[in-house]
């Protein structure tokens, strides 16, 4: 419940920036304090009245949200150095776990800063992309359903599909690099894409890609194209980066299994590589 | 002649779903939308998707039994044809879903299982634990990423769709779009243009809807002159979670896996729920609904759940209004192999567990029955022409709008687990129609003179600097809003008087002045969020209007739109002849309401202000009939009705009137 000794301010620390690979910097809010408040309504509040403790009127903070209950996944960022979502960071509780009483917001820092907490997250959908995370059904005409399935593969599955592309675990893993590509002057934003496109195509495609490998070659019409999706997983990125640090499991708000995943990639892929070598 | 090219605006279930049907069928797309697809607003439905099975069917279900069930939920609002090709399609879309991956629940022996929702007494609806609308959309993104690798989509996203490009003629032939990030205007040709946009919950300020349902793209159709209907029909959820940010659903299938509304019989007993003995709980919805209970539809669960706490002063606690939900008395297992997704959030929310405490709830604006309004073709059989470039195109030619921007479905109230397949629905249903309405074409957008995008981007350009160097005004969009969302739910959710209506109204006027010349603090050129949501507040208007006005001039009641002062009375006699004699007049007075009202309300824009007029509803398969759930008097009623009706057939089919006036099989 609410602690006694409620604070009448909320001290709010951002981290700003104002555009891509430009210098950030921190500013300091102050908000009344009310009960049952989330980051997502002080920065409501802050955007409703941009100004600083100083006095200083300032342009509103840029973020992102998106459901504001845990499922889209737009509204991760480091709170307190943690990363997490910004709508289920309640203030209650944040304020109870910091000495300091002061509430700390930063964008994550393994993805460009597009502008303040905003950050462009493409990679983790490119990753996507590049281990064929679909089944691939001949069509959208009425086929008769899909193949039966116990309860139990439904059980295995559902936990792996609920990956919202947070990017959580990313921010959590020790090998998952930021990429940044700066735009240069008079680029096309299409050339500017490539050019990201290129840069991440050959880094680290994360533990979020590799589980949904699993989910697909566990999937009974997915595992018809498991090889091609354990091809993948081996080309320079693949899951032969992670240094199983166990970071990820540890931080993702859904509760996925991803070293679970992550090990039966490794051991699917190191069985892919033994027949791939006799035959 | 240069490729054809479709663009789609929005990317929920309804806007993938089309993606994925068009680029099957070879046509290239151009997909639209504020965020990242995977992050759309249909990943918050919870509940399900419904279809007629082969268990239900066996018990007696059909698809025809569905559509009925649709639109008596909806109060007979909904045109027909479309109803019936969606549920005749229900089933096949859920088999597809199922082989696209869908991690649907299982049962012991490995079919998809179903759970029963409001409205019908059947067993209709499959599910995925309680994030169904997650794992259908992410079926769907999978798939139209598929097609992304393959080269026929190219997504844009973090992009606004500023407004369609329509042409001397009055045709669309593309839109303007704004990069969220770099701020710049493109223009994107396109042969046809599918709006599926969701739905307008931020005119409401607070609702269970995601922060970009701002009705934007909806309403800038609406601006360039398509037609807007039953803008007045709104869906109040009866169970969501109250919070400052955002009123968090809490689904039906709380209560469709045997989750029980309740208030201490006593005003504010602050007991611990837990301790209240049952003779000393008021189960109201399951007194007063004795076949459907807890399971009635929306819109009478939440005027219940209303009544409740503000008539009969039983809300749960004193300071914020509230009732149990309880599913305390469910076995731990089975909640978190059925409901977990949405437990989860009750909790991280409220710091409560749900499996241990009764929540609190309390109803929340959910759903827009109404949207931009749209042709169709109807076949012989009384469905609709698959594949008719007419199917859902709005008055703008080469215009399109599907899923919860339409306005055909759910007529007066839409039924739970329906808005899942019905956007599903459209998107597969109305490819093969844009394909044949792209063949009818000789030409491409693309090909016409680069002077028509250029002067549309230029249009949106100056508009978009018109707002960035407003004068300094005291006026500030985030307060506007605020009061915008206070003054909505005020008038225009679950009870509606005129009085209020035309207060509503002339207010609205002067927050939209306001909203106007209100200063924009931010004046920069890279992702400046704080214009963007001024330039969606400001389009907020013609559709607060159109609800206003909508909601004002019906003076009736029917689904989610009720005004006390023209409701229809329960029957009061304590004799049944008495009753009878009553229900003649009940029969008067409901035939007289629906010759005059049971019209579809359609709104077009001039000068700002929507304009009203009313159009017929195709009810020819299902003829209209009293909306009888758990009325006192119901029986008599039916009595009553039956035998008019078949009075009535027997003029046109004597046989068929014999077999109506036969003893009816006991009624719900």
């Amino acid at each position: 419940m609410i602690a006694s000794n409620q604070p009448s301010v909320i001290k709010v620390r951002v981290k700003r920036q104002d555009g891509p690979g430009q210098a950030a910097y921190w500013q300091h809010f102050d908000i009344p304090y009310e009960e049952n408040l989330n980051i997502i309504s002080v920065l409501q509040k802050i955007a409703a009245k941009p100004i600083t403790r100083d006095g200083q009127r300032v342009a509103p903070i840029a973020w992102d949200c998106g459901c504001l209950e845990e499922v889209c996944g737009s509204c991760t960022m480091l709170i307190n150095g943690r990363v997490r979502q910004s709508c289920s960071a309640l203030i209650d509780r944040l304020l109870e776990d910091s000495p300091s009483g002061e509430v700390v917001l930063e964008p994550m820092s393994k993805f460009p800063v597009v502008r303040d907490l905003v950050v462009d997250r493409a990679r983790i959908f490119q990753a996507l992309k590049k281990v064929k995370a679909w089944v691939e059904v001949d069509g959208y005409f009425d086929m008769g359903p899909g193949p039966k399935q116990s309860r139990t593969q439904q059980e295995a599955a559902y936990p792996l599909s609920e990956c919202m592309s947070c990017g959580c675990c990313l921010e959590a893993c020790p090998q998952y690099a930021k990429v940044e590509v700066i735009r240069e002057a008079g680029e096309s934003e299409e050339a500017y894409r490539q050019r990201v496109e290129a840069a991440n195509s050959v880094a680290f495609i994360g533990p979020h890609a590799i589980n949904q490998a699993v989910l697909f070659n566990s999937n009974p019409t997915g595992q018809f194209k498991k090889a091609e999706r354990l091809e993948a997983l081996t080309e320079p990125g693949g899951i032969q980066v992670c240094g199983n640090a166990q970071n990820c499991v540890a931080v993702c708000p859904k509760h996925i299994p991803l070293t679970t995943s992550i090990a039966q990639a490794g051991r699917a892929v190191t069985v892919h590589a033994v027949k791939k070598f006799f035959e | 002649m240069a490729k054809q090219r479709v663009v789609v605006v929005g990317g929920g279930l309804s806007g993938l779903s089309m993606t994925m049907k068009l680029c099957e069928l070879g046509i290239p797309v151009d997909l639209v939308s504020l965020v990242p697809v995977k992050r759309s607003h249909s990943v918050c439905a919870q509940g399900g998707i419904n279809s007629c099975n082969d268990a239900t069917r066996q018990l007696g279900d059909s698809e025809w039994k569905h559509f009925d069930d649709t639109v008596y939920g909806g109060d007979f609002l909904n045109h027909q044809p479309p109803v019936k090709e969606m549920c005749e399609w229900a089933p096949k879309v859920i088999d597809l879903m199922d082989r696209l991956g869908v991690t649907f629940n299982r049962t012991g022996e490995g079919f998809l299982d179903r759970r029963r929702f409001g409205g019908t007494l059947y067993k209709r609806t499959a599910f995925a634990g309680a994030t169904t609308g997650q794992q259908l959309l992410y079926a769907l993104d999978e798939q139209v990423r598929r097609w992304e690798a393959e080269g026929l989509v190219r997504k844009f996203e973090h992009y606004d769709f500023t407004s369609p490009i329509v042409d001397d003629n009055g045709a669309c032939r593309g839109v303007v779009i704004q990069n969220l990030h770099s701020m710049e205007f493109l223009a994107l040709p396109a042969d046809a243009v599918v709006v599926a946009s969701g739905g307008p919950g931020l005119v409401y300020g607070r609702s269970t809807m995601s922060v970009m349902c701002n009705g934007s793209a909806a309403s800038r159709c609406f601006r360039a002159g398509a037609k807007y209907g039953n803008a007045e029909f709104i869906q109040v959820h009866p169970t969501a979670i109250p919070g400052a940010d955002k009123l968090r659903l809490m689904s039906e299938s709380a209560r469709g896996e045997g989750g029980r509304v309740w208030v201490p019989r006593r005003s504010q007993d602050t007991r611990d729920p837990k301790l209240i003995p049952e003779s000393e709980r008021y189960y109201f919805l399951e007194e007063r609904y004795p076949a459907y209970m807890n399971l009635v539809p929306r819109d009478i669960a939440t005027r219940e759940i209303f009544d409740i706490c503000v008539n009969e002063g039983l809300s749960v606690d004193a300071d914020k209004m509230c009732v149990y939900l309880d599913l305390t008395h469910i076995p731990k297992a089975e909640l978190d192999r059925k409901l977990g997704g949405i437990l989860d959030i009750y909790q991280k929310f409220q710091g409560v567990d749900p499996r241990e405490v009764p929540m609190k709830i309390f109803p929340a604006v959910h759903y827009s029955m109404g949207g931009l309004w749209t042709d169709y073709e109807r076949s012989s059989s009384g469905g609709l022409v698959v594949g008719s470039p007419r199917n859902h195109e709005t008055n703008i030619p080469n215009l399109y709008a599907i899923g919860e921007c339409d306005y055909h479905y759910h007529g007066a109230n839409r039924l739970g687990a329906n808005s899942l397949l019905s956007c599903i629905f459209t998107g597969l249903m109305v490819g093969p129609g844009i394909e044949n309405k792209l063949k009818q074409s000789k030409t491409a957008a693309a090909d016409l003179p680069p002077a028509v995008f250029q002067q549309a981007v230029a249009a949106a350009k100056e508009q978009h600097q018109a707002v960035l160097q407003r004068p300094s005004s005291d006026q500030n969009p985030y307060q506007i809003h605020q009061e915008l969302g206070d003054l909505m739910t005020r008038a225009a959710t679950v009870v509606r008087r005129n009085d209020q209506l035309k207060a509503a109204i002339a207010t609205v006027e002067e927050l939209e002045q306001r909203a106007n010349v209100a200063t924009v603090v931010d004046t920069g050129s890279w992702t400046n969020q704080n214009v963007i949501f001024t330039k969606a507040l400001m389009d907020m208007f013609p559709l607060a209007k159109a609800i206003l006005w909508g909601a004002l001039q019906r003076d009736e009641c029917r689904g989610a739109h009720f005004k006390p002062d023209f409701s229809m009375p329960s029957l009061t006699s304590d004799t049944r002849e008495g009753r009878l004699q009553e229900a003649e007049q009940w029969c008067d007075r409901f035939q007289a309401n629906t010759d005059k009202w049971l019209k579809s309300t359609i709104a077009t824009l001039v000068d700002g202000q929507p304009k009203l007029s009313y159009e017929d509803i195709d009810t020819s398969s299902i003829p209209p009939r009293p909306r009888l759930y758990g009325l006192v008097g119901a029986e008599e009623i039916e009595t009553v009705w039956k035998r008019r009706a078949a009075a009535k057939s027997a003029q046109v089919d004597p046989m068929a009137a014999r077999a109506a006036a036969a003893p009816a099989v006991a009624s719900l």
